[in-house]
């Protein structure tokens, strides 16, 4: 179709490159009182870490996912990436170009069409006072996409389509849409561009699983037709192993495993992947029994030293008390894990 | 033996500007003393007006617009508002997905809890505090001498909805009414409150009325489920038949599109359109403009609930077709 034809096919010596590499990156949010508070009450500054020394990439038509528990730093690495929020440390590094390279300016901009976000809420993601066909409408003119008026309206016409809408629905309002209606608009809205690549931050979460289906096979589908790249946020395992090549496990603002799919499932190392997997309700009644992880996730204001997974761990020793696990490969995985590299597990 | 709840041909009416909306019609089942009852079916299938008609607190303008619901084999839905409440709390316990719709923010979690118990026993203050303080303890909630005088805001979400179910069972209620108790939690920590919630109901032999999206949970904590669709029953049954061996097309499109961590599937079983509006409930089934499997009786006649096998469903696929509609 007309809309998506536009990107140019990857150059013989581009193809190796990972589209997207994201390098050492964090970030820390100051989350003290006000200043005059900490003067008068004598608190020091108190700082959270919300990422740390994250590294992974994402090669092209690949679908790359993070999952974690709520405040282990998915949605800020995400918006990290897409540029929503400035990272602290390391960089965010797309077909090439260095996102927080001032030199690269121009390459910037012309990168920003190419990159989309879908979140999680499509209710609080659209404008409510705006109809959807103007929402789908927006990125074509403010990139100059279309040339006239009648070429915006048929391109979103097409793109209503696309996404499974009757385009005669354009006139509505995003409340007068149901949950999966909505999320499709705002899949719509981000391929309005052209985009290579798409970050979805829980695009399924606050849907039913019917109607999750019913996104995650669209997804499925315009990856295949278009050659797109996601990075797709999700807490919920089954849907990530249905989703996603390959998988980062995200613990307190680190990544402690990434793994192909595959392997992850068959052959989880790090003992925080390990106890995720055996959460997860047992849905094909296998009779396997769903063991809860102990505890809860401990406050990243105030991280345990060493491994910061070693108050919930099983196998944890004295050396995971003090020391930080570095990541080390083992098969096709990165772990930071002591027990792994000890051999002990 | 009696069943602790009875639902019986429930039928529960909101008049809109629009004109009236049938949010349940005709909704039958029992849960057993010690049994768990899971209620599943998509958003807005009628799953919490279902629970919210049985401890009476339907709001106006909507009512209750037919059947009955008994406890113990004793009505209740005509209770006077008055002796309702007194049920509620006591003989019934409540569960919600967001803790803190039940907790007071402003009030120490000690003092709410000893507040419930002294409501619905002759406790002293002494006594009702050290039973609040075993409840807590039987929630998990370590070192609980040193929490129980935290405010709710102190608590992780997690530790608070252990509170909420220390609330809950403080009066040894006969029935748990729980919505989406889990929803707003992590998968780790969803395990744990779902363990907990079946050990404790089945030590007081309460019955159980789980109301959740999550088929998984439902897989692991429910001995029957029900599957509810645009505010009917479509299909009721052992949770391991109904998983595993979906009747109703709905139940089965429902199973097929939840994505397994068992096996690689390329794509999900998708049932196509979306749920009806319930001021536009289609006429037979309501389930046929979305059913692959519809024909001729769909279209024009409601199926009615009706045991198959050990499950009960309403599906034409099952039952002889009425004579008229062969006819068309
Ligand atoms: N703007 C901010 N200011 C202060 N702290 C923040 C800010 N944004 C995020 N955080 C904190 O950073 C941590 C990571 O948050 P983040 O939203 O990335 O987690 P998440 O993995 O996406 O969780 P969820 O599954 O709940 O969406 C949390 O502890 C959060 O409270
Ligand atoms: N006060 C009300 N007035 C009018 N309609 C209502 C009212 N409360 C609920 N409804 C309607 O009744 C239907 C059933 O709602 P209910 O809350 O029981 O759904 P549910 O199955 O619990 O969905 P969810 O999974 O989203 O919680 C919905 O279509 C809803 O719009
Ligand atoms: S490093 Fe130690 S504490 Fe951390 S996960 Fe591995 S074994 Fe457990
Ligand atoms: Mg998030
Ligand atoms: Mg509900």
């Amino acid at each position: 179709m007309s809309v998506m034809t536009s990107a140019a096919p990857p150059l013989a010596s581009e193809a190796a490159r990972p589209l997207v590499e994201v390098k050492n990156l964090g970030r820390v949010f100051d989350v003290s009182k006000p200043w005059l508070n900490r003067l008068t009450e004598g608190l020091p500054r108190r700082l959270l870490t919300a990422a740390a020394e994250v590294t992974f990439s994402i090669n092209k038509r690949e679908t790359f996912a993070l999952v974690g528990e709520s405040g282990s730093g998915k949605s800020t690495v995400a918006k990290m990436v897409v540029g929503l929020i400035a990272p602290t440390t390391g960089e965010v590094i797309i077909d090439g170009v260095s996102m927080s390279d001032r030199r690269h300016d121009a390459d910037r901009r012309r990168l920003r069409r190419r990159i989309q976000m879908v979140f999680q809420d499509p209710y609080a993601s659209l404008n409510p006072r705006w109809r959807a066909l103007d929402i789908v409408a927006e990125p074509l003119r403010a990139f100059g996409i279309a040339q006239s008026e009648a070429e915006t309206a048929k391109q979103v016409g097409e793109l209503l389509r696309l996404v499974g809408l009757d385009p005669a629905d354009g006139t509505k309002y995003p409340h007068e849409f149901s949950g999966g209606q909505r999320q499709r608009i705002a899949i719509a809205r981000a391929l309005a561009c052209n985009p290579e690549f798409i970050v979805c931050d829980e695009p399924t979460s606050a849907l039913d699983v019917s109607v999750q289906a019913q996104i995650l096979n669209l997804m499925r589908d315009l990856q295949d037709r278009f050659g797109l790249t996601y990075l797709f946020i999700s807490h919920n395992l089954a849907v990530v192993r249905h989703m996603a090549n390959r998988i980062g496990v995200m613990y307190l603002g680190r990544l402690v495993e990434v793994a192909p799919a595959r392997e992850m499932f068959a052959k989880p190392k790090h003992p925080y992947t390990r106890m995720l997997l055996d959460a997860v309700p047992d849905l094909d009644l296998t009779g396997r029994k769903r063991k809860p992880v102990e505890g809860e996730v401990p406050n990243p204001v105030d991280p345990p030293p060493g491994c910061p997974f070693h108050p919930r761990c099983p196998f944890a020793n004295e050396r995971c008390r003090v020391e930080m696990p570095q990541p080390i490969l083992t098969g096709g995985a990165t772990v930071r894990c002591h027990a792994v590299e000890e051999g002990r597990i | 033996m009696t069943p602790v709840l009875s639902v019986r041909n429930l039928k529960v009416e909101f008049p809109t500007r629009r004109g009236v909306l049938t949010a349940i019609d005709d909704v039958s089942f029992d849960i057993a003393p010690g049994e768990v009852l899971g209620v599943v079916g998509e958003s807005g299938a009628g799953k919490s007006i279902t629970g919210t008609a049985v401890i009476g607190l339907i709001e106006p303008p909507g009512r209750i617009a037919g059947g009955e619901v008994l406890l113990r084999g004793q009505r209740i839905d005509n209770l006077p508002p008055e002796q309702m409440r007194k049920i509620r709390g006591k003989r019934i316990g409540m569960v919600f997905q967001d803790p803190l719709t039940s907790l007071n923010p402003l009030y120490r979690i000690g003092y709410q809890l000893v507040e419930t118990i002294r409501t619905h026993s002759s406790l002293s203050e002494s006594a009702a505090r050290k039973k609040a303080l075993s409840l807590l303890e039987e929630v998990g909630i370590p070192a609980p001498d040193t929490r129980i005088d935290a405010y709710p805001h102190q608590f992780s979400g997690g530790m608070r909805q252990r509170v909420v179910l220390a609330l809950a069972l403080a009066a040894e209620p006969e029935l748990v009414i729980a919505d989406e108790p889990t929803t707003a939690l992590d998968v780790s920590v969803q395990a744990q409150i779902i363990a907990l919630l079946k050990r404790l109901c089945a030590q007081h032999g309460a019955a159980v009325m789980l109301i959740t999206h999550d088929m998984g949970v439902i897989a692991e904590t429910a001995d029957r489920v029900a599957v509810m669709y645009a505010g009917r029953i479509a299909e009721i049954g052992p949770v391991r038949e109904v998983i595993k061996a979906p009747l109703h097309p709905y139940t089965k499109g429902l199973m097929g599109s939840i994505p397994s961590l068992a096996h690689d599937s390329d794509r999900l079983v998708q049932i196509p359109g979306s749920m009806p509006r319930l001021t536009a409930i289609p006429s037979g089934c309501p389930f046929h403009p979305r059913c692959p499997r519809a024909f001729v009786p769909c279209p024009t006649f409601r199926p009615e609930l009706q045991p198959e096998q050990s499950s009960q469903v309403a599906c034409w696929l099952y039952h002889p077709f009425p004579v008229t509609a062969a006819a068309l």
